[in-house]
């Protein structure tokens, strides 16, 4: 059986959405094929037509762009970028970020449920970032999202899934893919995530930031592999701290 | 509306938009609190190990205390740097338009009473001279004039303001501080961005400092950001001057709160500070109070560790040993290809003189090289604006 990712009408064998405009341009072929990456993000400001240091210059052919609204504080200016996305050929898959808070960069909720019905009836793949809230999550699938993208910590902190319980509420209820973005700042956390059961892992910092960049791609792959293993096989149950009574409390029953 | 600080270098001028001081009384209330001689290798030690600065810790990052330790600093100034901004690097260019100024401000070039050639750019000019900028690869450029109302009045900022959109994605402003309601006109023209800086927030060495002109009013030019901000501005950025005043470390606290306690206020505004230092200028300034280069990372990695978000511009008129150095802890901005003059970036005018002295006069390419050769990456566009 195939286990591909599906986002609105594209598969992917790859879970590892990697990021990008954290590490040097020349870096990202050889980031990207280490990773087994399929799809990376990019920030749309970054890119910069027909000029300098131009981003979309130096993303391999095969990996599909997920260009993102950063800079974005109105669900307005996000429509602005994505069509700027697609005028500049990257495509209709775009995440969606919506921020008004600089000293955080948390994800405003509210007005990214609103760009999401704006994106997706201007046939955009919309995929927004966001802070793990069932109910908007569950807004956002109505507004019609093709993923949904909660973070896990504050983006850049490498501090791991701080917001898990709620991330796995998502995945329990939300019939659309999972991609944990933002926060997780090493493999095991990503392994993590994926046996939860989210289906994708998006990673920029931690990735960025190791002393050897291809060398922690390569780590999360592995790990995001793992993670997705563990949670196809099932995982055991866990034995709690205090043993389970051996004579059971329904054991009266005669019938 | 009546609302006047003690502080008040003078009264304000008619037409000078008042606002609620409470940003400046409590800027100045921190500032009142910060006792750099308090601070021990133990308050040090707490802020490095901190996730999270307050205030306090920021204090102690400037203080004597922490001299001892600025390799320390400056390894935790990196990774914070690398966390929130990767190894990028935004380049950009100032261009000066106009170099009358209404202001007698006793250590600078621009000063009225000092015979310096003058000279503004026509309409053409701006444009051959932004033309020629941006055959250069940059996106970003800093609009510049002498503060005067008289030959660089609002329509004409606005033309360079139109004429750079013409060119540029990112354009700011470091012109005089205006009322909210011009910079909403100046941003519908397509700024987005404001530098204005306090040179010093000491009211009283603020008014032996600035002699004449419209600058003398503290606290107009304090509320200045906010202004911006209230008129539709996206960023702003603040500046001492360090080294107008006796301590340098008074002067980089009140700064530094002063974009802490606009973004308290106002949370969506992109923050940034800018590093300039006393130079010499054609004023014949004599300064005291030197603010060495290593006092200038001190002040730029304590920015970084107590707002981990904001950006960071260093000055062309620092050295490129400095300002290369710097960019690899802490600073996010650099200007390249920079002309003070008048007229520098093309041979249309008989040079009006600049502000100060340049010490680094290497054009975009070769900053651009030396980004790259340290490893980082050098950012010719970071921006997308609102009303493609």
């Amino acid at each position: 059986m195939s286990d591909d990712l599906i986002i609105g009408k594209k598969r992917f064998r790859s879970k590892f959405i990697l990021g990008s405009g954290k590490f040097s341009l020349d870096m990202t072929r050889k980031v990207i094929e280490s990773g087994g990456v399929e799809i990376a993000t990019l920030a749309v400001r970054r890119v910069n037509p027909d000029g300098r240091e131009n981003v979309l210059d130096y993303m391999p052919e095969s990996v599909t762009l997920l260009p993102n609204t950063s800079g974005a504080r109105t669900a307005e200016e996000a429509l602005t970028i994505a069509r700027l996305a697609r005028e500049l050929g990257c495509g209709d898959m775009i995440k969606i970020e919506i921020i008004r808070d600089t000293r955080y960069l948390l994800p405003d909720n509210a007005e990214t449920v609103r760009a999401v019905r704006l994106l997706a009836e201007d046939g955009f793949t919309a995929m927004p970032y966001m802070m793990p809230d069932l109910t908007a999550a569950r807004d956002m699938a109505a507004a019609g999202a093709a993923a949904v993208m909660p973070l896990a910590a504050p983006i850049g902190s490498n501090r791991g899934l701080l917001t898990g319980d709620f991330i796995k509420m998502m995945v329990e209820e939300i019939d659309l893919p999972i991609i944990v973005d933002a926060g997780i700042g090493r493999p095991s956390q990503a392994c993590e995530a994926m046996e939860m059961g989210c289906a994708a892992v998006m990673a920029n910092t931690a990735v960025a930031t190791a002393s050897d960049v291809p060398a922690m791609a390569a780590a999360f792959r592995m790990a995001i592999e793992a993670g997705r293993k563990a949670y196809l096989a099932g995982p055991g149950r866990v034995l709690k701290d205090r043993g389970e009574a051996s004579s059971p409390l329904t054991g009266f029953l005669g019938e | 509306m009546s609302y006047r600080a003690p502080e008040d270098a003078c009264e304000y001028m008619p037409r000078m938009e008042v606002v609620d001081g409470s940003l400046m009384e409590s800027v100045l209330e921190a500032e009142r609190s910060f006792d750099p001689g308090a601070y021990t290798s133990a308050d040090v030690l707490r802020a490095l190990s901190s996730d999270r600065l307050g205030p306090y810790d920021f204090g102690a990052l400037l203080s004597p205390a922490a001299v001892p330790y600025l390799e320390r600093i400056a390894e935790k100034a990196r990774r914070i740097t690398r966390e929130h901004f990767g190894n990028s690097v935004c380049m950009f260019t100032p261009i000066y338009c106009s170099n009358y100024c209404d202001n007698r401000c006793v250590y600078c070039g621009f000063n009225r009473d000092n015979k310096i050639k003058r000279a503004r750019l026509t309409p053409e000019e701006v444009e051959v001279e932004m033309s020629n900028i941006a055959s250069t690869g940059l996106t970003d450029i800093l609009i510049l004039t002498g503060e005067s109302r008289i030959h660089s009045d609002v329509e004409y900022l606005a033309m360079c303001v139109r004429t750079a959109r013409r060119h540029f994605e990112s354009i700011g402003l470091e012109v005089y501080p205006l009322n909210s309601g011009e910079y909403r006109y100046l941003h519908e023209c397509g700024a987005d961005y404001v530098t204005v800086f306090q040179e010093t927030y000491d009211p009283a060495r603020y008014e032996q400092l600035h002699r004449g002109g419209a600058k003398r009013i503290f606290s107009y030019r304090f509320n200045a950001q906010e202004r911006a901000v209230m008129g539709g501005m996206r960023g702003v950025a603040f500046g001492a001057l360090l080294g107008l005043r006796d301590d340098w470390r008074r002067d980089a606290f009140s700064c530094g709160m002063h974009g802490y306690l606009l973004q308290r206020k106002y949370p969506w505004a992109e923050i940034s500070y800018s590093l300039p230092r006393l130079r010499p200028c054609s004023s014949h300034w004599e300064d005291d109070n030197a603010v060495g280069e290593k006092d200038l990372l001190q002040v730029a990695m304590a920015y970084r560790l107590f707002m981990p978000f904001a950006g960071e511009t260093i000055s062309t008129r620092e050295l490129p040993r400095f300002r290369d150095g710097i960019v690899n802890i802490c600073a996010t901005k650099i200007s390249a290809g920079t002309s003070v003059r008048i007229g520098g970036h093309s041979d249309v005018k008989d040079q009006g003189d600049g502000q100060f002295d340049l010490s680094d006069t290497r054009d975009v390419e070769e900053v651009r090289t030396a980004l790259r050769g340290m490893g980082l990456q050098p950012v010719f566009n970071d921006y997308v604006r609102s009303d493609r």
